[in-house]
């Protein structure tokens, strides 16, 4: 064999075992006895592998909770992002109204803003409407989105007009014509925008920080931040939160890979 | 008539969300930076006084604020290009007809980009731990004494950069794979006929043509870049000595735990302000570059 290949091959080896290294180190951490992380010599494999650690998370730190809050918010967030951005993002590809163009490029232009400045104002709002410290709150930035819209749209621009023109001309309305030709032809992009909302909600930090207080109503980033400030020599115990609350999404990513990806191109040719 | 009342149908819900909830917001925010919105206003409305620029020119005066934005830009200016470099160094290789298994080798390299911030800071905090943490404890077996990463203000931002490189590489690495697949083959072949080599094959063909993804991979990872705020919050609590407070960490504070929401809100709009005006410096020097 050429040495090039050997090479590149063993560079790509090296590389892929340190991006992996801190997730497998997690793993195998997280089914340590407590204290054998930090023994020395450092060991890689636990001797005994246990799922000491996993149990007290659910006995004692009630991650169970945190887990389904996480789970509920993000469910929710998907359904509620795939209602409001899909038929937006297909108007906007598909169907004629006044001003159009222009509101489209007012959202695109807005895409620039980051919404850190949305947030201490709409906090408030929130605060006002009383919704500040329910699942309300966490849900609302996610119920819309100008990124979800230009995905959607970019992805409907290609459904041929001739198919929604023939639909009616036999008499079909809108919304039948939405509901049986245009939804079945936007399900790839349906699955993509899906992952992308349920991994943003499930990962985000800052907006539940700020406004969740209640811990019960914790999700488990936030509550992950928390626990580590009060368990900071638990390494064993953290890693196990670590990996229940990377795991999910993960193995969400592995089965869905390619729309993930697919979603990535079309959002980063935006401008 | 009809049609456009049924097209308003479809697209009134989403509009109208993103009015109240987002751009409602954005402009109260300039407004609300330009009062002296604190807890009292919070309690009572009435309390509340415009005071023109004043945040502003108070910003300007306190010294955490220049610390934070002088931690953010290292954050940027720093960990930016590493990133860059290591998401075309991983791109290149798994475009390389000679390298193996390259399904798998995406997916590795993808997986920290889809994880949690939180829980994989937290490994980090973990393996850059002074006595027990693995990284130093590769350190020490190479001869180098061990580091206290998150405890030494020298140190902590280099960690959290190196932390942040590895957690998203493999986000431009994909937009970079793409990229390049789009470079035509034979433009390869062409430059291999006049007799370059791998290395003047990079430079006079796939770097000139990967220009526009490098532009836009740049922008879209500063912009991300500045937003720097959970890796200090879970790894070091802006410390020590705040050497990882970051301008959005500042807001944080002094919107949500001093309950400062006007001088927040400024510090928003001046992080906004730079963000954007960096972007037009990079889009002016790309064009520049090209004429």
């Amino acid at each position: 064999m050429k040495p090039r290949a050997l090479l590149l091959n063993g560079l790509m080896l090296v590389a892929g075992l340190l991006t992996l290294f801190p997730l497998l180190w997690m793993l195998s951490s997280s089914l340590m006895t407590p204290g054998e992380s930090s023994a020395f010599p450092l060991q890689v494999l636990p001797k005994s592998p246990t799922l000491f650690n996993y149990r007290e998370l659910f006995s004692h730190a009630g991650i169970g909770q945190y887990l389904l809050n996480s789970v509920l918010l993000s469910c929710a967030a998907t359904v509620l992002s795939l209602l409001f951005n899909v038929s937006a993002g297909y108007a906007f590809a598909k169907l004629r109204f006044q001003g159009r163009e222009r509101i489209f490029k007012v959202m695109l232009g807005a895409l620039v803003i980051p919404s850190q400045v949305a947030m201490l104002p709409l906090f408030l709002l929130l605060k006002y409407m009383g919704l500040v410290n329910t699942y309300g709150a966490v849900l609302v930035p996610a119920m819309a989105g100008i990124f979800g819209i230009f995905l959607v749209r970019q992805y409907a621009l290609t459904i041929p007009d001739a198919l929604l023109e023939a639909a009616r001309m036999d008499g079909a309305s809108e919304f039948q014509i939405f509901r049986i030709i245009v939804l079945p032809l936007l399900t790839p992009i349906l699955v993509t925008l899906g992952i992308f909302t349920f991994l943003g909600t499930w990962n985000d930090f800052m907006w539940p920080l700020i406004v969740l207080t209640d811990k019960e109503l914790y999700t488990l980033p936030v509550a992950l931040a928390s626990l580590s400030r009060e368990h900071v020599q638990d390494n064993e115990l953290m890693m196990a939160g670590s990996v229940l609350t990377v795991l999910p999404v993960l193995l969400l990513f592995l089965g869905l890979q390619r729309y993930y990806i697919q979603g990535l191109l079309v959002g980063s040719v935006k401008g | 008539m009809n049609s456009q009342r049924a097209a308003w149908c479809f697209v009134a819900p989403a509009l109208l969300v993103i009015s109240v909830f987002f751009f409602l917001p954005v402009l109260a925010a300039l407004i609300m930076s330009l009062t002296d919105f604190d807890i009292y206003a919070l309690a009572d409305l009435r309390n509340l006084r415009f005071v023109g620029l004043r945040n502003y020119i108070q910003l300007l005066q306190t010294p955490l604020f220049w610390q934070a934005l002088g931690n953010t830009l290292y954050f940027v200016v720093v960990g930016v290009p590493l990133s860059i470099a290591a998401s075309l160094g991983a791109a290149l290789l798994l475009h390389s007809r000679l390298t193996w298994f390259k399904g798998l080798f995406r997916t590795a390299f993808f997986a920290p980009v889809v994880t949690s911030l939180v829980a994989v800071a937290v490994i980090w905090r973990y393996l850059l731990h002074t006595r027990y943490g693995m990284i130093n404890y590769g350190l020490q077996e190479l001869g180098i004494p061990a580091i206290d990463w998150l405890n030494d203000p020298q140190w902590a931002m280099p960690a959290i950069i190196l932390f942040a490189v590895w957690k998203n590489f493999g986000y431009n690495m994909i937009i970079f794979l793409a990229g390049l697949q789009s470079i035509p083959e034979d433009l390869y072949e062409a430059a291999g006929l006049d007799g370059a080599g791998t290395w003047q094959q990079f430079r006079f063909v796939t770097w000139p043509m990967l220009g526009p993804t490098l532009l836009m991979v740049s922008i879209l990872s500063m912009t991300g870049y500045f937003q720097l705020f959970a890796e200090p919050y879970v790894m070091t609590q802006g410390g020590p000595v705040q050497s990882t407070v970051s301008v959005l960490y500042f807001m944080y504070e002094q919107g949500f735990k001093w309950w400062n929401l006007g001088a927040a809100s400024a510090v928003a709009f001046v992080l906004f302000a730079i963000m954007f005006g960096v972007t037009l410096l990079q889009l002016r020097f790309a064009k520049g570059g090209e004429v």
